[in-house]
């Protein structure tokens, strides 16, 4: 009888500790967790940089919140779903993370968004780039942020087929990102009278590129799109030079291209691509304080709008947080649905039903040598995509919140 | 059209150049692989990182000193060559009387230690160095546009290939040397300085990375990631070859080239894999590899 009484008391005891926390931040210390390429192929992109664009977030929204401690964590998940996932549980788990943000490579992101949901942890996407996250996969803890590839189709993709530009090669990363972006462009290329006459995929980080390139010259599209990113696109583009495909009438097509990747091929190679980001660090001075600062503490990088996006996105979440005193998932990231955003960053945005958060595209060409006025000043805008075009419209979602 | 296995001629003797491109620079870092375990009996991990400090040598004459792409393809390899007689002289002579796993565990220490640096210093997305003026530009083959650069590449690395095996096989420094690697007591007792000849053996060899590497430098971005890419496969490619067998390293570099090109056209998503089945089937086949002789 007695064993029973004590059994049941356990029992009580730990479903109690197993309830969720009472509105309120967790044992009193809020903890980010950057979760991004610290060592590959996207080191450049997200990287430290996102880790400090967070901890500068933090710094300016006080250190504190609501009395409450605030926390960094940063890991390095190697582009592998397996360790992102890892490092996710151990940081809910052991750690009492509340929040994970950055996540670029798309399987990665996608990895740690069924754990976020399922533990009832924010996650707040920026260098991740698959539509999914907002459609089928789409998630009440998941907030997508920074871009996402039917955003550049839009941009990118109808800009040029607008042009003349309507047979297209797709050479694609393997894996769900650079596949998400080459639906999403076809769709784009298609829907605008332009055809796509064949598609190649390689492994993700390849170092040579000369056989794709020598088969998209041979098809005689007027188009080849790289639907891929970081060293992958710039070891493209270099050798598509080296290999005369421009001289020889067809155009390339990066369709995910971040200012980093422009500084490491330099002008000389990179004039005269189009491409779509959501931030430009030199369009007004609020953007240009943002990016002037982070730079000095960045040996001199200008931030690319992945780390734009983790500042402006962490910015967010803090106000929401002190706002409801909650710093749970699901709560936390409803809350943001709610508030505006508006920072530098994006003016005038707003996070929907289903996760996206919607705010102003460019449209951009690289400046030639000549005309770039300084070390960093690479980009003429062609056009500003207002959010709503921008992104795909909630009525065509596939993500089960919206219906 | 006439079509060969299914594809167009064009596409496939174009495809067959490129693997020769590619393959010449397996055969230049395997070659080096090669000699350093046939001589020294280690397994060089450290061969990719020096590759990537070859090309970033050239990178740093050309942006601090402002020394070309010609005078670089002598200095840089003289570089990397006399970092390697260091690493040598003060690490590795110091192991051969050891097991030789721990000269790999030491020369994979190495290779992150140089990685890291570079990539606290110049980050991962990589610099650009130009192509040569008189290089740039290319030829109409009629099958295929060749870039002059790659033209000069396979030319480049077949002459320092041949040069090498010349030298190991056929000249009398060379016969110290394979002898020093059967018996170095008795080559000692004719009065030949082993230890000299294991250094110059070592330097000479990753000179050839650093030679790989400058060669690269124009096609890829000097990135601190490159020697990380092409490191593996190489090693795949001296395993296939044959441990230690100079003209298997050479011929299986060149031929993997060739059929990794091939992968690319009838199924690119295997392209990073074909070569490590290859070598599986070759170890399975012939555990020695295809060149190579059985050790005792």
């Amino acid at each position: 009888m007695k064993r029973t009484t004590t059994a049941t008391f356990g029992a009580l005891a730990a479903l109690t500790l197993a309830l969720p926390a009472q509105a309120e931040i967790s044992d009193d210390v809020l903890k980010i967790g950057v979760l991004n390429d610290q060592s590959g192929l996207y080191t450049d992109l997200a990287g430290p940089g996102s880790v400090e664009a967070a901890r500068m977030a933090v710094e300016d929204f006080g250190g504190t919140i609501n009395g409450k401690e605030i926390e960094i964590l940063s890991a390095d998940h190697q582009n592998k779903p397996d360790v992102g996932s890892s490092i996710v549980r151990e940081w809910i788990d052991e750690e009492g993370v509340d929040v994970i943000v950055d996540v670029p490579t798309s399987s990665v992101a996608l990895a740690v968004n069924e754990i976020t949901r399922e533990k009832d942890t924010a996650l707040l996407v920026n260098g991740g780039g698959t539509t999914r996250l907002t459609n089928d996969d789409c998630s009440p803890t998941t907030v997508h942020y920074a871009y996402d590839t039917y955003s550049l189709a839009k941009g990118t993709g109808q800009a040029i087929v607008q042009e003349g530009g309507d047979s297209w090669f797709f050479i694609t990363a393997d894996y769900a990102f650079g596949h998400s972006l080459e639906q999403d462009t076809a769709a784009v290329v298609e829907a605008n009278g332009g055809e796509v006459l064949d598609t190649i995929r390689h492994p993700l980080d390849t170092s040579d590129f000369s056989s794709y390139l020598l088969q998209a010259q041979g098809s005689g599209a007027k188009v080849i799109g790289l639907a891929n990113a970081g060293s992958d696109t710039t070891n493209a583009i270099k050798q598509a030079n080296e290999f005369g495909i421009v001289q020889g009438g067809q155009s390339l097509a990066a369709l995910l291209m971040f200012i980093t990747d422009v500084h490491a091929l330099g002008l000389e190679t990179a004039q005269g691509l189009q491409l779509t980001t959501g931030f430009l660090w030199n369009m007004n001075d609020d953007t240009k304080a943002f990016s002037e600062r982070f730079a000095e503490r960045r040996d001199g990088q200008y931030p690319t709008m992945v780390h734009a996006g983790v500042y402006s996105s962490v910015g967010h979440y803090l106000k929401a947080v002190a706002e409801i005193d909650d710093d749970g998932g699901e709560a936390a990231v409803s809350q943001m649905k709610k508030m505006p955003v508006d920072d530098f960053f994006a003016p005038n945005g707003k996070v929907r039903e289903d996760g996206r958060m919607v705010h102003d595209m460019y449209l951009v060409e690289v400046k030639s040598p000549d005309a770039s006025e300084g070390e960093w000043d690479y980009y003429n805008l062609v056009a500003t995509i207002p959010g709503d075009e921008a992104y795909k419209p909630l009525s065509e979602s596939t993500c089960s919140l919206v219906k | 059209m006439t079509e060969l296995l299914g594809i167009p001629p064009q596409v496939l003797f174009g495809q067959v150049m490129l693997g020769l491109i590619n393959g010449s620079f397996y055969a230049l870092l395997s070659l080096g692989l090669a000699v350093i375990f046939g001589m020294l009996n280690v397994i060089n991990f450290a061969h990719g990182a020096l590759y990537m400090v070859g090309a970033f040598v050239a990178w740093m004459m050309l942006n601090y000193l402002g020394i070309g792409y010609w005078p670089s393809l002598i200095l840089a390899p003289l570089v990397v060559g006399a970092l390697g007689v260091v690493l040598e002289r003060t690490m590795l002579a110091r192991l051969y009387h050891l097991d030789h796993l721990y000269g790999l565990l030491l020369t994979f220490g190495l290779a992150l230690i140089i990685e890291g640096l570079f990539r606290n210093a110049y980050g991962v997305s990589g610099t650009p160095y130009p192509i040569p003026q008189a290089l740039s530009g290319g030829q109409n083959l009629g099958f295929m546009f060749l870039p002059n650069y790659r033209a000069w590449v396979v030319v480049a690395a077949v002459i320092v290939c041949f040069g090498t095996w010349f030298l190991i096989e056929r000249t009398r420094i060379g016969s110290y040397l394979r002898a020093a690697v059967e018996n170095q007591e008795l080559v000692r007792a004719f009065g030949v300085n082993v230890p000299l000849l294991m250094t110059l053996a070592y330097g000479g060899a990753v000179a050839l990375a650093g030679f790989a590497g400058v060669m690269a430098a124009p096609i890829y971005q000097v990135s601190p990631l490159m020697g990380q890419d092409i490191i593996i496969k190489v090693f795949a490619i001296v395993v296939i070859g044959g441990l230690g067998s100079i003209f298997g390293s050479m011929v299986t570099g060149l031929g993997v080239g060739v059929i990794e090109g091939m992968t690319k056209v009838f199924y690119p998503e295997a392209s990073s894999v074909v070569v490590f089945v290859l070598m599986a089937i070759v170890l399975l086949v012939r555990p020695h590899g295809l060149f190579g002789r059985p050790r005792t």
